[in-house]
């Protein structure tokens, strides 16, 4: 029984702690969402971008690791600025789904040039934190966790903070507010628009940068973490698209539900059933709560 | 019960008809001799016409954002096969329907959520629909007649007793197909069944209060769209891979039918088979211009890489300054002729005149 119990626990913790990386995916998502109410299909691409830029500085040019990551942090904010002139400038007044349309065009373009750039192959990511059990805790609460979650959940709870004390105490902060009520109202009283979106895309893009790297160090920096990045759109829509709390929250329980499900009702359909069961458990929310745990109610003026 | 409208077609539609026809059973199969253009151009054109058709019922006239197109044709070329396999009495084109019937009924199961929710939302409801369906097809060995290999060869085309195994005779059968249900795409979308369509995409509010039921016209599209995506996949299974695995339908496959949808043109059928072609041709024009004028020099995966950038670019761009994509830049072109040109309208114009008076 007890045996049993701590499987679970095992599981159950494993998930949780994998489900913080989805958390980080959907933070980039939801951080574009509040303050420009778009939703940026590219924020997947954009980890791969990053994350490859990261890997391409580090093994093909040799640098070091610390100037390597500040590279591909300024390649993101980079990137954010044409982002914003060529892409978001001239959709201003473009309906939402356009805009979305568009951000999957840039998903497209980033996936294209990291690769033209980088080549294709699967590249391995070493942070010098191994994805093994941690002996100390394995010893202690008999318990397997990997130190590359543990780390990962510390490095999202740190990006959390920090953003939420952004948004919540900065002039800065109170500024993204504004733009996401009402983008036109904002610019009128002076609020800067250009700077305020780039100063979001460029933050989104490190967010991006941050995820891959735990992304590529767990599962090799390859193409397939674009999709990998597709689920954490369940994860937005579980936590709501405009709350950041929401983005963790929702990726826990993703991360949990996907595990436990795995492991326990899996085998009787042959597994792998975590490919869809995100998918499914956001369509049940999609019906009783569509706008999330967190989210603000969604109003449509008619 | 959708109710079949024949608007009354004008002349200029019957000729546009005339030329389509002439041109495809008469005149590509005289000057077209070599098996490449069958198998690798025309054959996928169509099949993945036909898909972009379902997808811009669903998205280009109801207005829903879908991304599940290739679910619903995993289903429909699994389907097909397991029909050919086990009810052999039902012929090809009694499976082909019953197919497209069976990814029909997948639509209205994804398509529900519609109902409740729209945008991204409904992006991540049909993307369930899209793994859930590969997932389903891959795990459960009856699916695939319990072959271990992972890809099955599909059966041959036979139809009355003959069998249809040529590259002609398949774009043949691809052809007939697409005509038909391009021309009954065209009668729903100008017809009452369009109307609704339309009429929920531009205000769904007004719509209902107007009288016309959510339910059933969302329904409804997601249902003809998985119909033609089910029998594009069954066909796309059957003449262009002449195999079938879950993998061919992932979800790269149905990113590709919705760029395909939106730079074609969203909401015209014309836009369907001019994205279709586009999206076809320009990796292989891509790839001449790389052997041909670099000599090989520049590495087929960075081709295949600058045509990514390139679709999505030409995404950007469209969204940018013609949201309404390649039919419509057409549909320009041809106004722009026509007032630069007047002679050209003459004599429509004078019998005009004429019936006035």
């Amino acid at each position: 029984m007890v045996e049993e119990l701590l499987f679970f626990m095992e599981v159950l913790v494993g998930g949780l702690l994998a489900g913080t990386m989805y958390s980080l995916v959907a933070l980039g998502f939801v951080l574009i969402f509040k303050a420009s109410a778009t939703f940026n299909f590219s924020q997947g691409a954009m980890v791969f971008f990053s994350v490859l830029a990261f890997c391409g500085f580090m093994q093909d040019f040799n640098i070091p690791f610390v100037l390597a990551f500040i590279l591909a942090a300024l390649l993101m904010v980079v990137v954010g600025l044409c982002t914003e002139r060529f892409v978001l400038r001239p959709l201003m007044n473009a309906s939402e789904d356009t805009v979305l349309m568009a951000t999957i065009g840039l998903g497209y373009v980033l996936e294209g040039l990291a690769q033209a750039a980088w080549g294709v192959e699967v590249r391995r990511l070493d942070l010098g934190i191994g994805d093994f059990p941690v002996p100390w805790i394995a010893d202690n609460l008999k318990l397997f966790i990997s130190a590359l979650d543990i780390t990962a959940g510390l490095v999202a709870a740190i990006m959390i903070i920090g953003l939420f004390l952004l948004f919540k105490y900065t002039k800065i902060g109170l500024g993204l507010r504004a733009v996401a009520d009402d983008a036109g109202a904002a610019s009128s009283i002076g609020i800067p628009l250009k700077h305020i979106m780039l100063l979001v895309w460029s933050a989104a893009g490190v967010v991006a940068l941050v995820a891959g790297c735990m992304w590529g160090a767990r599962a090799g920096v390859q193409f397939a973490l674009v999709d990998l990045a597709l689920k954490a759109l369940p994860v937005l829509i579980i936590g709501g698209f405009s709350s950041i709390p929401g983005a963790i929250i929702g990726g826990l329980i993703i991360g949990a539900v996907e595990k436990v499900l795995e492991v326990y009702i899996g085998p009787f359909f042959g597994g792998a059933i975590e490919g869809w069961a995100p998918y499914v458990l956001a369509i049940f929310f999609l019906l009783y709560r569509p706008e999330g745990l967190f989210g603000e109610k969604i109003i449509r003026r008619v | 019960m959708m109710k079949p409208v024949f608007m009354t077609y004008t002349k200029k539609d019957l000729i546009n008809l005339a030329v389509c026809m002439v041109l495809s059973v008469l005149v590509i199969p005289t000057f077209i001799t070599t098996e490449y253009w069958y198998t690798s151009i025309l054959i996928p054109w169509l099949c993945l016409a036909l898909a972009t058709i379902g997808q811009q019922i669903v998205m280009g006239y109801t207005g829903q954002l879908a991304l599940g197109a290739a679910g619903f044709m995993a289903a429909g070329a699994f389907a097909m096969f397991n029909l050919i396999l086990r009810v052999p009495d039902l012929g090809f084109v009694g499976s082909l329907i019953v197919s497209g019937l069976i990814a029909a009924a997948f639509g209205i199961l994804f398509g529900l959520p519609s109902l409740k929710v729209r945008g991204i939302y409904l992006m991540v409801a049909t993307l369930a629909s899209q793994f859930f369906i590969i997932w389903m097809i891959d795990k459960f060995g009856w699916f695939k007649n319990y072959d271990s290999s992972g890809i099955i060869t599909a059966q041959d085309i036979v139809i009355l007793g003959k069998p249809f195994t040529t590259p002609l005779a398949m774009y043949f059968v691809c052809l007939a197909v697409t005509t038909v249900l391009t021309l009954l795409a065209m009668n729903m979308a100008r017809g009452s069944t369009g109307r609704n369509w339309m009429a929920v995409r531009d205000m769904d509010i007004a719509a209902e209060s107007m009288g016309v039921s959510l339910l059933r016209t969302k329904v409804q599209a997601f249902a003809i769209s998985a119909f033609y995506c089910g029998v594009a996949g069954a066909l796309f299974a059957f003449c262009y891979l002449k195999s079938l695995e879950p993998v061919a339908f992932d979800i790269k496959l149905s990113f590709k039918i919705l760029f395909m949808c939106i730079l074609g043109g969203l909401g015209t059928i014309n836009g369907a088979f001019i994205g279709a072609a586009f999206i076809l041709l320009f990796p292989v024009l891509l790839n001449a211009i790389g052997n041909n004028v670099f000599h090989g020099a520049i590495d087929a995966t960075i081709i295949s890489s600058i045509e990514q950038v390139i679709f999505g670019g030409l995404m950007i761009i469209f969204m940018i300054y013609e949201p309404l994509g390649m039919a419509k830049l057409w549909e320009n072109i041809k106004q722009k002729w026509k007032t630069k040109f007047p002679t050209m309208n003459i004599k429509n114009l004078t019998s005009s005149i004429g019936k006035k008076s």
